[in-house]
């Protein structure tokens, strides 16, 4: 196996985990102010779907991850006015929003199956100049790559070191004393939504604009649930988030690497090593859970007298 | 997290017959007048597409016939949700226990074909069942020892399950022609169709197990139990109730519904085990079953109209050229409406 085939591996890697952790970080801060978002996988396909068909129309490639973010915020508006203004049950209410990104998707999307966009540019890794054309093209990725990490710290530094962080985590910890302490948990619930929603929106625009630049139903496969099961994973935490992300791509990686090797071992056992991992650590923690989970997570908040 | 069973059709719905008609009314009349908007903006026509819907699917006995079809794997899966919430459990996993209970019925019909049908079918039943306790029994354990919540644990399974499949049919199965699914089931494999249409045994499995669900709940002491179980685990543990065993069990029967589920689409719809064959039937059972707030009559109405809708979205994607996901979005919408529960007079509050 050479050099250049294992580069070649940890490149498409970074590729495929960052729409990951950009959506697992989105269903961090929505999990963090206490609800469940399960139609993650419903908004990555709305806003692919939507920032790709941007992206031909205009033919920017930033109009397209704009257009992606929005509309991230907006589908999750629907679940902030089912759950927060309508007291719906969440774990219901995220379902039907999944099933509505599966309808909407392919609406919006059906025009543009099988165009070509230019997508986001790539940009080298500087310091690599030295090594030979093939070397730095395979490290030469978008900015949405590039900010992705700095996008965990922008949202853990959000949660953590401000008044407003503070606010969204004591709602999902208990509504009623944070509205006690001047809070209002609907206000802070629906930011919450709309902050997970862009960035969600920033996911499934690198997804699709970035990564494999054009659109096909149902084109996620599942990416959704893997971000909900990395927040777990993740124990609710931005940073942790990285690992999470890493360790899924780190799985996809290892998957390549031994199909390139001529290893058998069939890509669908490898494809469950991420859940398996995740149920592991989950047993493994099981017994202080109450340290990691938001407590009113799920829960409907009936509003305070 | 809780799901509000019973109680809450009694809470959103007055108990006035009158009101419910109405509200009933207007809620499907929102629904088809907000997909109405969708279409108009794809450029179709709503009204012809919802006249071929209804055409489709209430205007022949074929199109009667196909709605039955669909409904039976959204009621049997219901009820593996609706079981196990009847001692507060939450089976989100039904999706995963689907597929299982697929998988160990496609061994039994792939490794005893030449058995005759009614030993082959009851022995792909009794596997499909045992797939889906199977896949039930980890969350349950988890949660009847307190250390993971079932809700994150069948969620995750769920994810895993189809991968199984897809090793299974690419590795072992996957007939001479097309690697993405196993040869076509022998006839004695099949489950029997009645009338010339596709509907077949598992509506009549479906059926009698909503009824036995009836029944138990209502009449035995098992029913009694569990109910005390969902009411107040703590109390009915310390009358002598064993809890542990109660929501191992119950879960482990949930999965197993599930997994006839499964067993019934490979055997009586499709004949045939295919990579990723259910995107989304064992959540469209979780919808339905908090939808009809876990009753039995109220599953059968859910069922049945989702089913409708579903089966006229097929026709939709046929005559109007839309792709066949937009059903999804008149499902998403009524599920929507339903979950906002909208009044058309303000009511006090609650």
């Amino acid at each position: 196996m050479s050099l250049l085939s294992i580069l070649g591996v940890l490149s498409s890697a970074i590729f495929s985990g960052t729409s990951l952790l950009y959506a697992t970080l989105g269903e961090v801060v929505d999990e963090r102010s206490g609800i469940v978002n399960l139609g993650l996988e419903g908004v990555l396909l709305v806003s692919a779907s939507s920032g790709f068909a941007v992206t031909v129309l205009t033919g920017s490639a930033s109009y397209g991850v704009l257009v992606a973010m929005l509309v991230g915020g907006l589908m999750n508006m629907i679940l902030g006015y089912l759950v927060v203004f309508r007291r719906a049950n969440q774990l219901a209410s995220g379902l039907a929003l999944m099933f509505f990104g599966f309808g909407l998707s392919a609406l919006v999307g059906k025009p543009y199956v099988g165009a070509k966009i230019e997508g986001l540019s790539r940009i080298p890794l500087s310091g690599l100049s030295g090594l030979s054309r093939l070397y730095t093209s395979l490290f030469s990725f978008d900015v949405l790559i590039y900010l992705v990490v700095p996008t965990a710290i922008l949202v853990w530094w959000l949660l953590f070191r401000t008044s407003w962080g503070l606010g969204l985590r004591a709602v999902g910890e208990n509504t009623d004393t944070a509205f006690a302490s001047g809070r209002d948990p609907r206000l802070i619930r629906i930011q919450a939504l709309f902050l997970g929603g862009v960035l969600t929106g920033l996911g499934a625009a690198h997804l699709s604009i970035a990564y494999t630049m054009n659109w096909t139903e149902y084109m996620t496969a599942g990416r959704g649930f893997i971000a909900v099961a990395l927040v777990i994973f993740s124990r609710w935490h931005p940073l942790r988030a990285i690992v999470g992300a890493l360790l899924f791509s780190g799985a996809v990686a290892f998957q390549l690497l031994l199909q390139s090797s001529g290893v058998q071992i069939s890509p669908f056992l490898l494809d469950m090593i991420p859940y398996v991992l995740t149920l592991l650590v989950l047993i493994a923690w099981g017994g202080n859970r109450k340290h990691s989970a938001p407590a009113s997570l799920g829960r409907v908040y009936h509003g305070s007298e | 997290m809780q799901i509000s069973a019973s109680p809450l059709i009694q809470k959103v719905f007055p108990p006035s017959l009158v009101n419910t008609g109405i509200r009933y009314l207007w809620m499907t009349l929102l629904t088809l007048l907000l997909f109405g908007f969708i279409l108009l903006a794809s450029g179709k026509d709503p009204i012809r597409s919802y006249q071929d819907m209804f055409t489709s699917t209430l205007g022949s006995w074929y199109g009667f016939s196909e709605v039955l079809v669909a409904m039976i794997p959204m009621l049997i899966t219901a009820l593996a949700v609706a079981l196990p919430s009847r001692v507060g459990l939450i089976n989100v996993g039904g999706e995963g226990q689907l597929y299982l209970g697929a998988a160990f019925a496609t061994w039994g019909a792939l490794t005893f074909q030449a058995q005759p049908a009614w030993i082959l079918l009851t022995l792909m039943t009794l596997l499909g069942m045992l797939g889906g306790a199977v896949w039930a029994f980890l969350p349950a354990y988890l949660k009847a020892i307190g250390l993971v919540n079932e809700t994150i644990t069948t969620l995750l399974m769920n994810s895993i399950a189809p991968k199984i499949i897809g090793f299974l049919i690419f590795g072992y199965w996957h007939s001479a022609v097309d690697t993405v699914k196993t040869a076509n089931f022998a006839s004695a494999a099949r489950l029997p169709t009645f009338f010339g249409t596709r509907v077949h045994l598992g509506l009549f499995f479906g059926l009698v197990l909503l009824l036995l669900f009836w029944f138990i709940m209502k009449y035995t002491r098992w029913g009694l139990e569990m109910r005390a179980i969902g009411g107040n685990p703590q109390a009915a543990r310390r009358n002598g109730i064993p809890l542990k065993r109660y929501l191992i069990i119950v879960m482990c029967l949930g999965g197993a519904l599930a997994g006839l589920a499964g067993m019934a689409q490979v055997s009586g719809f499709y004949g045939v085990l295919l990579l990723n064959f259910s995107i989304g039937l064992g959540f469209m059972g979780f919808l339905i079953c908090w939808l009809a707030g876990g009753e039995p009559v109220g599953i059968l109405l859910m069922s049945f109209v989702v089913a409708i809708i579903t089966t006229g979205g097929n026709l939709l994607q046929l005559t109007r050229d839309l792709p066949y996901a937009v059903i999804n979005i008149l499902l998403a919408l009524a599920l929507f409406v339903v979950l906002a529960r909208p009044s058309l007079v303000q009511r006090k509050k609650s």
